[in-house]
């Protein structure tokens, strides 16, 4: 039962996030009263659980989400867990106290408080999930929920490129990690981590095991901040102060250790894990130390200092030890007090006298003695004075640095590399009190500092109350804490024994002891001579801002990729045409390659008259690409195309075919000759001769790939449903035409969906034109002006009394399409055909003064005739299209027959119609609009 | 009779007719029939749904012709989710459309109708021809809807659309004749029952013409090298064109999913699989090509189309693996992706009328009078499309990442999907940065926000949240339904009966 409070621990900021948005509006005090009250709840329900953590039980819960793929929303409470919870909800709510009067009038607090409580969500996700894909889901969100964060202040350029370099860097931190834990889950059978920390062995032996850790690394690295990506954080210190405070001490940064943690017992322990995290941590220890005491300003000090604090974590996880473990479990929760104590010192500070520049800042201890008191005290804990709770977990470190078993005989390094950066530390800690508060007088302050509000102080003394409490009294305060927290840290889910560790402030004189004392001592010797030592960095080390280099080299990236895409997508028809013909040559040659090609069939015999037609068909092909650049010749050569392609049709007896194909070749060449009327009548030469050569090239592996396609499929036997078609077309279909059964009965679903396209086609030409406005040509290329007669006498004598002889063979040729050639689309085609010629002869404006249609309302009614054809059947039960036919007799007429094909019939036959005149219409209209314009003047 | 599965073919047909008769009808009526009969879509769907989720079929033998000599429309898991999938984008955009981009010309109702029926019909048919004559029907009213408003841009881009695609149209009549003069049929399920028995020696026709039919489909799904035409084109589009134009790459990844299942499926004998080999290195490549073009684009129309090509290399890479796992996860993923691509879509359009003259180049601009509710659309978008936790894109690609085991192949998979991820969040960085963040002066008073359009686009947005809160049963069906595509012999059993008409007999009279 218990654990079912956790969820709703997570659940609360969650939801809630969007109620100090609702809240700014009764007040700013009202926001934070609510951000606060929900993580005050939410403290209060965790508060409630501890006691029985405590006690050594691990509280899980569990509900499931995608089983099958182990994605599971499984929440557990253990000692780690309860330590960062607390860390998150307990410094969240200062945080939050605090920003109250850190933010300006200017700033939007109910976004502020909303994205925070979004972040702690997120955050308390990540440390209370038991499903490690459930983690990872959390882990992604504290990237998003903090990229908002850190560019709170958006107007900033400084804050979006922080808050970018932040995602970049995290969000694909974690893209490794999923990668990573999907291998762990993968080695170790699920992604519960009760099951991972229980298979050790299995893990650490298994062939993947460096690649998942490695994987895993980088998740936690790049989010902890650790060398190489440490240079997105100082980056982050664009955000808001409080911002800085809650992400930099106890949360965001502290999701990668919080990881090394957790998966402390199933990966630390080989030596792959030692070389590759304690030697990140140490380099990160030190680069950190080191460059903290050379930033001028006071926040960049402070994310310094985060960075080489968390490389100490990180080393002291990476010895592999149960006391290494344990010391980072300490430094963790001491590091979060005093690092949040001071980003907020250090906001106090910035705040009330408007710059975070040391070398302007100096001598404010007259000004705000109270706020340099609380700051000095957090100092000297992070340097690890004694009495300060940092001296406890850093003296720990100190001792682990020397009690490890790897390096041999250059066990050496780590001591000293410790103790070094214990001086800096000490350095660093030293120059943040001594060149803020005393040094001289401060120099050009934008404004005269003063104390902050009450309130602004108070979470700042109750973090250095706890640092001074957990300095002198350890056993009595963080004691069961940090007992807690180790053991689930070092022993997983099996329970167990933590091995001995004292927290006496005192332990005797011995080697830490030594070694603190030599960083206090060379700390304040460096702090002396940090003029010289300033000078010496300067002329070593070129300034060097990684953000900017971080944006030229995504700059450049960028540039690259739009070259790329501009090299690809470069906007050529011509190019993709060839990548897509290239593509089908090789497709096909790839298929053929291997397999005979030439099946049993020999080739037939070869007549004069075929070769001649065949030769021809090719001839004119070939012409119609040659002079592709005159049009009208062009367009010439192509017909000559369609009508050989016509014969050829006679030549192997399918005279349906051919006259359909005569009857669209006829009305496309006079379309096309209606819009050649709009072109120049030569196109311009563009292709330079190698492009030519290429393109014939291309051309002739195109056609060459068909025409094996063609060899393959007519030499082998011939066996189809085509003969089904034949037996069945009479009996089955009523029509012994069994090319237009087919059309309208066998496959009329095809025709009805083809009749479709026409109309849509040709609606898409009106949609197109409607509104176009073209230049009209008034002279030919050479100069000579258009004749001015332009509907002939003798065509204009002869078409007429044609349009009704040519209606009667339409009629005659759809009803006896279905047992003769014959049928609708080529009596639509024929019946076009007519209305066109009257058009040509006697112009558009005299065939609509007599033609009262509207072919939109034509073509729409022709297909829904089709349509409701096939509708009918339903009535009997049939499925669509399902046709009918009877034989009926009548006087005088004798016996004919009736097909509910020939109604579908009807419909293509208006369809053709409509759709072929609405081309014809609009495409004339546009000639005829500028004619009558002219005529009018 | 069970004539509903024709219905989404018949209904927008006979709608789109009738809008055409009503030609000079109030644009409000227009508007009212065409949401109707949107709307009607979407129960629809949804019953065809509920008919098939068991893992039955329902076929639909027109002209009451037995199959294989008739054409047959043919209902399975997958053909029931993508019609639905069809109808739950097109009724938001198609209601964005009626707020004013819907005008100039008065057709653009019936051409929408005519493309959901082109649609409906490709998802539908169980014939390889009618196939052919459905993507006519939606590249001819495709086209319409991308010419619809006019411009150059527009003319443009249509021009190299259409071209491409009616070359495209040929190489479809090739394969298809092909593969009739070897097979003799047409019919889905009786060319997979003859490609299991197919000869050595026909092998090398059959071969190609699988392999020119996949050229056909990888270039309506936009592949690489054949998806250069899609940017330009659906930047020039109207955005609710646009929105619903992230169904159609999706249609060759279904007809590539169908034919590379069912057809040239593990059952193929000599043919089988064929397509992976090609697929693979193709998908992976468009993957990445298309992130690095999401990284150059330079408006955000721009920006969404490059990520409609990577979602399309994500979906073929799953489906070149040829697993029942992945392509339960690709399954799962293609829905996510065509519904926000979508409202990303629509979201642009509506950024696009609140930045005036800037429209929507990712560049400075003033700041837009709704930033904060826009932005907030945005984000939930981008983190959808990016693939971030913990919406849906997230649970597609993870279970797509948990679908291949180890080997070179995980490597490759995960590399190139975790890498382009990367990128493409660098880009939607960016890109929301400069939107949202990177304002210059206070907004404009006299730009307004349509809500009916914000409220639309917003449906679609939801989509994620709803795909990831019920991934469980959502990837059960997309499994079940995977499995059945891997299992074909139920699909060919429902077409021709058990036994299946295998022998050709020219003289079989068919009881009518």
């Amino acid at each position: 039962m218990n654990a079912a409070l956790l969820p709703i621990i997570i659940l609360l900021p969650l939801l809630g996030a969007l109620l100090p948005v609702l809240a700014i509006r009764l007040g700013r005090t009202a926001s934070a009263w609510s951000a606060a009250a929900l993580s005050g709840i939410a403290l209060g329900l965790l508060l409630t659980l501890v006691p029985q953590v405590f006690a050594g039980e691990t509280l899980l819960y569990r509900l499931d989400w995608l089983p099958a793929y182990g994605l599971n929303l499984a929440l557990r409470l253990d000692g780690l867990g309860v330590l960062f919870a607390l860390l998150i909800l307990g410094i969240g709510l200062l945080v939050i106290l605090y920003a109250r009067y850190y933010l300006s009038e200017h700033d939007p607090m109910g976004r502020f408080y909303g994205f925070l409580l979004l972040f702690m969500a997120a955050m308390l996700g990540v440390v209370l999930s038991e499903n490690l894909l459930l983690m990872l889901i959390f882990w992604e969100l504290t990237s998003l929920s903090s990229f908002l964060l850190i560019g709170y202040w958006k107007h900033r350029a400084d804050a979006r490129q922080g808050a970018r370099l932040a995602l970049t860097i995290t969000g694909g931190g974690g893209l490794a990690l999923l990668a990573g834990i999907l291998l762990l889950g993968h080695i170790s059978g699920s992604y519960e981590l009760s099951v991972v920390l229980a298979s050790t062995e299995t893990i650490q032996a298994h062939p993947l095991y460096p690649a998942t850790l490695v994987l895993i690394l980088l998740g936690a690295f790049t989010k902890s901040a650790q060398f190489p990506f440490h240079f997105w954080l100082p980056h982050a210190m664009a955000a808001p102060t409080p911002v800085s405070a809650y992400l930099h001490s106890a949360t965001m940064v502290k999701a990668g250790v919080f990881l090394l943690a957790r998966l402390f017992p199933a990966l630390a322990g080989s030596e792959l894990w030692f070389y590759l995290v304690a030697g990140t941590g140490m380099v990160t220890l030190l680069l950190g130390a080191y460059h903290a005491l050379f930033k001028h300003d006071l926040k960049g000090l402070l994310a310094y200092s985060t960075i080489s604090h968390l490389g100490l974590i990180t080393l002291l996880f990476g010895l592999g030890t149960p006391l290494g473990a344990v010391a980072g479990v300490f430094h963790i929760i001491n590091h979060a007090i005093f690092k949040a104590s001071l980003f907020m010192a250090a906001g106090i500070i910035d705040h009330e006298s408007g710059t975070r520049d040391m070398r302007k800042l100096n001598g404010l201890w007259r000004y705000m003695p109270h706020t340099a008191t609380l700051a000095m005290v957090a100092a000297a804990s992070m340097a690890g004075v004694p009495l300060f709770n940092g001296f406890l977990s850093k003296e720990m470190f100190f001792a682990e640095t020397l009690h490890h078993s790897w390096l041999g005989a250059w066990h050496w390094l780590l001591p000293v590399g410790a103790t070094l950066a214990g001086v800096f530390a000490v350095a660093y800690s030293i120059r943040f009190i001594h060149d803020v508060f005393f040094n001289g007088d401060p120099i050009d302050l934008p404004r005269t500092p003063h104390e902050p509000p009450r309130y602004m102080k108070v979470p700042v003394e109750i973090l250095v109350a706890l640092c001074l409490l957990v300095g002198i009294f350890p056993a009595w305060t963080v004691a069961p804490l940090l007992a807690s927290a180790a053991a689930s840290t070092v022993n997983g889910t099996v329970g167990g024994a933590l091995p001995h560790y004292s927290l006496a402030v005192w332990h005797g004189f011995n080697l830490p002891l030594l070694m603190s004392v030599i960083a206090i001592a060379g700390g304040a010797l460096i702090y002396v001579l940090r003029h010289q030592l300033f000078a010496l960095h300067a002329r070593l080390f070129r300034p060097f801002d990684a953000k900017a280099l971080f944006e030229r080299q995504l700059e450049q990236i960028i540039g690259y990729a739009r070259r790329l895409t501009a090299l690809l997508e470069n906007g050529s028809l011509q190019r993709y045409l060839m990548l897509l013909v290239a593509s089908a040559v090789v497709l096909v040659a790839s298929g053929l390659w291997g397999s005979p090609l030439s099946g049993p069939l020999p080739a037939g015999e070869v007549d004069a008259v075929t070769l001649a037609g065949a030769l021809a068909l090719a001839l004119s092909a070939i012409t119609t690409t040659l002079w592709h650049r005159r049009r009208l010749v062009a367009l010439i050569q192509l017909s000559v195309v369609g009508l050989v392609v016509s014969i050829a049709f006679v030549r192997f007896a399918a005279p349906d075919l051919a006259l359909t194909q005569l009857s669209v070749e006829m009305v496309t060449i006079i379309l096309l000759m209606l819009v050649l009327y709009f072109l120049p009548q030569q196109s311009p030469a563009e292709s330079s001769p190698l492009r030519i050569g290429r393109d014939l090239l291309l051309a002739v592996a195109a056609g060459g790939s068909v025409a094996l396609l063609a060899w393959g499929v007519l030499t082998r036997p011939y066996q189809t449903i085509g003969d089904y078609f034949m037996a069945n077309s009479l009996s089955g279909g009523g029509g012994s035409n069994v090319v237009n059964v087919i059309l309208v009965d066998f496959r009329g679903f095809d025709t009805l969906g083809e009749v479709t396209v026409l109309g849509i086609a040709a609606i898409g030409i009106v949609m197109m034109l409607s509104g176009l406005q073209l230049k009209m040509p008034t002279a030919d290329a050479a100069g000579r002006p258009w004749a001015r007669e332009r509907y002939p006498m003798i065509l204009a004598v002869i078409s007429r009394p044609l349009l009704p002889l040519a209606l009667v063979v339409a009629i005659y040729l759809m009803l006896r399409g279905h047992n003769m050639p014959g049928g609708g689309f080529i009596a639509g085609l024929v019946t076009a055909i007519a209305l066109i010629l009257q058009y040509v002869a006697s112009g558009i404006a005299w065939t609509q003064q007599r033609m009262h249609l509207d072919y939109i309302k034509l073509t729409a009614a022709g297909v829904l005739l089709a349509a409701l054809t096939g509708l009918g059947s339903w009535a009997f039960g049939y499925p669509y299209l399902t046709s009918s036919f009877g034989h009926f007799t009548l006087p005088l007429l004798g016996e004919f027959e009736l097909a509910t094909a020939m109604l579908f019939d009807l419909g293509v036959f208006l369809a053709v119609i409509g759709s072929t005149l609405l081309v014809l219409a609009n495409l004339g209209k546009l000639s005829v609009l500028k004619h009558t314009l002219k005529e009018e003047r | 009779m069970n004539h509903w599965i024709i219905l989404p073919i018949i209904l927008p047909l006979l709608s789109g007719l009738l809008l055409l008769l009503g030609g000079r009808w109030a644009q409000s009526r227009k508007r009212l029939l065409s949401l109707l009969a949107t709307a009607a879509l979407l129960p629809l769907a949804v019953a065809l749904l509920l008919q098939v989720g068991d893992g039955s079929y329902r076929v639909y033998a027109l002209g009451n012709w037995p199959a294989p000599y008739g054409i047959v429309l043919v209902l399975d898991r997958l053909a029931a989710l993508m019609l639905l999938l069809t109808a739950l984008l097109a009724l938001p955009s198609l209601w964005y459309a009626t707020r004013g981009d819907d005008g100039h010309s008065g057709h653009f109702h019936a051409i929408f109708q005519f493309q959901l029926m082109g649609l409906n019909g490709a998802f539908l048919t169980g014939d390889l021809f009618n196939l052919f004559v459905f993507f006519e029907v939606l590249l001819i009213a495709s086209y319409a809807l991308l010419l619809h408003g006019g411009g150059a841009a527009r003319s443009r881009a249509g021009l190299h659309y259409v071209l491409l695609n009616l070359t495209g149209s040929s190489l479809f009549l090739i394969a298809v004749g092909v593969l009739y003069g070897i097979t003799g049929t047409l019919n889905m399920a009786d060319l997979a029952q003859r490609m299991a028995q197919a000869a050595p020696s026909e092998a090398g026709l059959l071969h190609a013409a699988a392999l020119l039919l996949l050229l056909v489909f990888a270039l309506k799904a936009a592949l690489l090298p054949l998806y250069f035409w899609l940017p330009s084109a659906y930047s020039a589009a109207s955005a609710p064109v646009a929105a619903l134009f992230a169904i159609m790459t999706k249609v060759g990844v279904y007809a590539i999913v169908r034919v590379y299942t069912l057809i040239f499926g593990a059952e193929a004998g000599v043919l089988a699989n064929l397509a992976s080999e090609w697929l693979w290195p193709l998908a992976l490549a468009t993957l990445l090509l298309g992130a690095f073009g999401a990284l150059a684009a330079g408006t955000l129309r721009g920006l969404i189309a490059y990520l409609l090509i990577i979602s399309v290399g994500i979906l073929l890479a799953g489906v070149a693996l040829h697993t029942t796992a992945a392509l339960g996860a690709v399954l799962y993923y293609l829905p996510h992706t065509t519904l926000v691509s979508g409202g990303l879509f629509l979201l642009a359009g509506i950024i696009r009328g609140q930045r005036g003259a800037d429209e929507d180049r990712l560049g400075s601009a003033a700041a837009m009078p709704w930033q904060a509710t826009l932005g907030v659309l945005f984000f939930i978008g981008a983190i959808a499309v990016a693939g971030l936790p913990p919406l849906s894109g997230f649970i597609g690609k993870l279970v797509l990442l948990s679908a291949v085991a180890p080997g070179p192949q995980q490597a490759w998979l995960w590399s190139v999907v975790l890498g382009g991820s990367l990128i493409t969040l660098i880009a939607l960085s960016r890109a929301g940065s400069v939107l949202f963040w990177k304002t210059t002066g206070g907004a404009s008073a006299t730009v307004t926000l349509d809500r009916q359009q914000l409220l639309a686009a917003t449906l679609l947005l939801l989509a994620p949240l709803l795909l990831s809160l019920f991934a469980a049963p959502l990837l059960a069906f997309t499994e079940a339904t995977a499995q059945q595509l891997h299992a074909p012999r139920g699909y060919i059993a429902a077409v021709l009966g058990a036994e299946g008409p295998l022998s050709l007999v020219a003289t079989q009279e068919v009881a009518r």
